[in-house]
């Protein structure tokens, strides 16, 4: 009997959308008000979803205390109240929620080995969130 | 989908569907002591979640039972789709 369980997770951090490899003005065009010189910040959710059979003996997936400190200790402590930007993940790479959100999923995936994680939902704003499943190579 | 309709199921007949096998059962009950599928399994929120899965899809003739969801909290729910 296969279920999934989905846990939100709240941070808060900043970013600034700005590409090296391109001009001032294709940065500007690309990312408009995003592409602002001093960022600015979200208050993201972050659902995790693990999925697997339920264990006979305790009717759980896997030990929901078990998921919250691996979330704590390998992504909030990482990015809650961070600027985005200056993290050794981002200095290459734009932080967009878009490379965040599969950046988080690495870490779940290669990480949290007590349930199979299936997806990560990142919501930046009410308006837009990002899901990552895996299945597409994640640029290095 | 029902042509003449326009509807998947009748929102009545899933409703009265589920307030009899579902909510009838479960609401204001001591899972534990009162919900038979509880006197030996443990009533996680995973278990809880097939147990309304097996409730309705027993007893559900109006359209095919995709998902149940239940959420325990606003930051926490299990998703079940029966035999996958």
């Amino acid at each position: 009997m296969k279920a999934h369980l989905t846990k939100r997770y709240w941070f808060s951090a900043s970013h600034r959308l700005h590409s090296d490899a391109m001009s001032e003005s294709e940065n500007q065009r690309t990312y408009g008000k995003c592409n602002n010189p001093y960022g600015h910040g979200h208050n993201y959710a972050l659902e995790v979803t693990v999925g697997g059979p339920v264990d006979q003996a305790t009717g759980m997936i896997c030990n929901l205390s078990e998921l919250d400190r691996f979330v704590e200790q390998n992504v909030l402590a990482s990015f809650d109240h961070e600027n985005l930007n200056v993290l050794p993940r981002f200095r290459e790479v734009v932080p967009t929620t878009e490379n965040l959100c599969m950046e988080i999923y690495d870490i779940l995936k290669n990480g949290f080995a007590a349930a199979e994680v299936e997806k990560v939902r990142l919501q930046e704003t009410t308006q837009n969130s990002f899901e990552y499943a895996g299945g597409a190579e994640i640029m290095r | 989908m029902d042509p003449r309709c326009g509807f998947v199921v009748d929102l009545k007949d899933l409703k009265e569907v589920l307030n009899r096998e579902v909510l009838d059962a479960l609401d204001h009950r001591f899972l534990n002591k009162e919900v038979p599928e509880f006197f030996h399994a443990i009533p996680t929120t995973e278990n809880l979640a097939i147990a309304i899965w097996n409730r309705l899809q027993s007893k559900l003739k109006a359209a095919e039972l995709h998902r149940v969801r239940v959420y325990e909290t606003t930051d926490l729910f299990v998703d079940f789709y029966g035999e996958e």
